[in-house]
């Protein structure tokens, strides 16, 4: 039985009330006090830039032994783009995560930096051969995609103040996903470049729509599944101690599965395919708990990939250029580019050759699906951590954003962005390093390509904003209710 | 430039690389753990506080005019969230299709709604068990609410802002 006590009144108290911590003397214990921590981002931004800003004089002092004339110029224009980042962030979601911002413009700007050293190869003196693939204004046209970028991400950041919104518009973001996952494959727009078809042209830009695809396929998972988690979870037949859910069920697995195939057959795109399909089952997974899901999906993965690998010519040869890369003539032929990788990496060893110093632009397409190679072979192995570590950050600070926040949809909606990040990566990374076939997708927020970076700096929008409903404070009642309390009698 | 320089370059951009990550390991940490204020700070924080209360002025129970546009929970299972309110009645209670869905003991499968009537909030019981208070007196009838003064229902606490 449960009554209401008047003020004064003795019992005890149940139903708990948080006020503002009351700072007890000698106390001495860590006090975890609600901050919105943005001079600790700003702190962390400034070091960003500066470690941006010593890489790009390292690499001018690699490449001929002078300090870029730019650096001054560049090093204000970046600070500048990151400091007005800083300032939104202040004023757009003050409670948002600290450090995702300075980790992403950290790994947006060594990117360019990278691109920069990348297309000063074999030019003015500089050691090497010009890249072919890069003209003379491809830093440039990386630094305004940064912009471009970081415009989109304020722009998140305006139009969504609460995450949940996007709940609203769950099959309308479906659609959208779909309907930019198979652009690239109708005949008029759709351009087929190095074997894939993931590009549409419009009016002189490429764009990958398969970059938005991802985000707007994240928000439509999530949705569905808050929605349809219940039914999702029930238990069919159990075998060999797994509860296999009900074979009704199996349709959504099934529908996303032959989504994932049919990109892989029109687009020859094992790394688009490989993305989504993923995304959906670990979603599924998040929102059921059920393993079964996982273990369905993987087997039905798998089968596709050996399907794809005998009877798709384009898969086929990946496949192979992954298993036997020196076998015959290959190194020379087909499988150049992914030796040539190899090499530059084992090159560079555990300490790199420094930054200027290697040789990355042997590697064709060494500034988008290699550049993690040119770290490699420039960073080291020990350069090589520290950038798959602060990828690493990234995706640790959206799961603890999904694990903080308490709406079911934003819940899922972080987790698979940052599950999706963590995925891409580890499809390039492993791909360039020989761990899975290669198949190409950009790194992100590193690789040239302003679709990949836009993207990117979109979901880190999205990510900050689960991240500032998750740690906003509660509100403080506006008139102190006194002890009116639920107590126990009896 | 000798290959020493060089040398020094390459190992201390990697260092600094590194010093960056560890900074960012260290931030989350501070996340994970709190902040450890030193006896200094803490001294501080004490003053402050101390200075703060008296000046602190007791807030009057309609402070805020006008017509409330979001309703906050202040306290229970669901502190923190905030709805935009319409010209829709929201329903409060355990059941799966109320406004505001309660995980509450206390509460009532549809325990209460409000709705807007001639530009102000009605509170209105639902024959719930544990019955709604608002500002400490029993919902009997519709009743409006003043923006501000919280409404109890169980454990949760939600008020009207502007």
């Amino acid at each position: 039985m449960s009554a209401v006590a008047q003020p004064g009144q003795p019992g005890a108290t149940v139903g708990a009330r948080s006020g503002p911590p009351d700072a007890q003397p000698g106390q001495s214990a860590p006090v975890a006090v609600p901050r919105g921590r943005r001079r600790t981002e700003l702190i962390m931004l400034a070091f960003a830039v500066g470690v941006v800003l010593a890489a790009y004089a390292a690499a001018g002092l690699g490449l001929n032994g002078k300090v870029p004339s730019g650096l001054a110029g560049y090093g204000l224009a970046f600070a500048a783009l990151v400091l007005a980042a800083h300032l939104m962030v202040r004023r757009l979601a003050p409670w948002a995560d600290p450090l995702m911002l300075p980790l992403a413009a950290l790994l947006n700007g060594l990117g360019i930096v990278m691109i920069w050293r990348l297309q000063q190869s074999g030019h003015g003196g500089n050691p090497g051969v010009p890249i072919s693939t890069m003209t003379s204004s491809t830093t440039t046209f990386q630094i305004a995609w940064s912009a471009a970028g970081i415009a989109a991400f304020v722009a998140v950041l305006v139009v969504i103040r609460q995450p949940r919104t996007l709940q609203r518009y769950t099959y309308t973001f479906g659609a959208i996903g779909l309907v930019l996952l198979v652009l690239p494959a109708l005949p008029g727009i759709g351009s087929e470049v190095n074997g894939a078809r993931v590009w549409i042209s419009i009016g002189g830009f490429s764009i990958q729509p398969g970059e938005f695809a991802k985000l707007a396929l994240a928000v439509f998972f999530a949705g569905y599944l808050v929605s349809k988690r219940e039914v999702l979870a029930l238990a069919g037949r159990r075998v060999l101690g797994i509860d296999l859910p009900r074979a009704r069920d199996l349709g959504p697995v099934l529908m996303a599965w032959a989504a994932s195939l049919l990109v892989l057959f029109f687009e020859t795109d094992i790394g688009t395919s490989a993305l989504f399909f993923g995304l959906f089952l670990v979603m599924l997974y998040v929102a059921t708990q059920r393993t079964s899901w996982l273990l369905i999906g993987g087997g039905l993965f798998l089968a596709g990939a050996v399907v794809a690998g005998k009877w798709i010519p384009h898969v086929h040869e990946r496949f192979q250029i992954w298993l036997n890369p020196f076998l015959g003539n290959r190194p020379y032929g087909s499988a150049y580019q992914l030796v040539q990788g190899l090499y530059g990496m084992g090159f560079g060893g555990v300490l790199g050759t420094g930054l200027g110093h290697g040789q990355p632009y042997v590697t064709p397409l060494v500034q988008s699906d290699f550049i993690i190679t040119a770290f490699g072979e420039e960073l080291g192995l020990t350069g090589l951590m520290a950038l798959l570590l602060i990828y690493g950050l990234i995706v640790q600070r959206g799961l603890r954003a999904a694990v903080a926040v308490r709406d079911p949809f934003s819940k899922l909606m972080a987790c698979g962005l940052a599950f999706v990040l963590a995925l891409q990566v580890f499809v390039i990374v492993g791909g360039v390093t020989r761990l899975i076939p290669l198949t190409g997708i950009t790194t992100p927020f590193l690789s040239q390509g302003g679709s990949s970076l836009v993207a990117s700096w979109m979901m880190m929008a999205l990510l900050m904003r689960v991240s500032d409903t998750a740690r906003r404070p509660a509100p403080q009642p506006i008139q102190d209710e006194g002890m009116t309390q639920v107590v126990r009698t009896g | 430039m000798n290959a020493l320089t060089l040398t020094l370059i390459r190992l201390a951009f990697l260092a600094v690389l590194w010093l960056f990550v560890i900074a960012a390991v260290g931030v989350v940490r501070t996340d994970l753990f709190g902040h450890t204020l030193s006896a200094r700070q803490q001294r501080r924080q004490q003053r402050q506080q101390q200075r703060a209360k008296p000046q602190r002025p007791p807030r009057p129970a309609r402070a805020s005019r006008g017509a409330p546009h979001q309703m906050v929970v202040t306290a229970g299972s669901l502190a923190g969230t905030t709805l935009q309110l319409s010209d829709q009645q929201i329903t409060i209670g355990r059941a799966n299709d109320a406004t505001l869905v309660l995980t509450d003991d206390y509460a009532s499968t549809r325990h209460a709604r409000l709705f807007p009537q001639d530009g102000q909030w009605i509170v209105e019981d639902l024959g719930s068990t544990n019955g709604t208070y608002l500002d400490r007196q029993k919902v009997t009838h519709p009743t409006p609410v003043p923006t501000g003064v919280p409404i109890r229902i169980g454990k949760t606490v939600l008020e009207l802002r502007r």
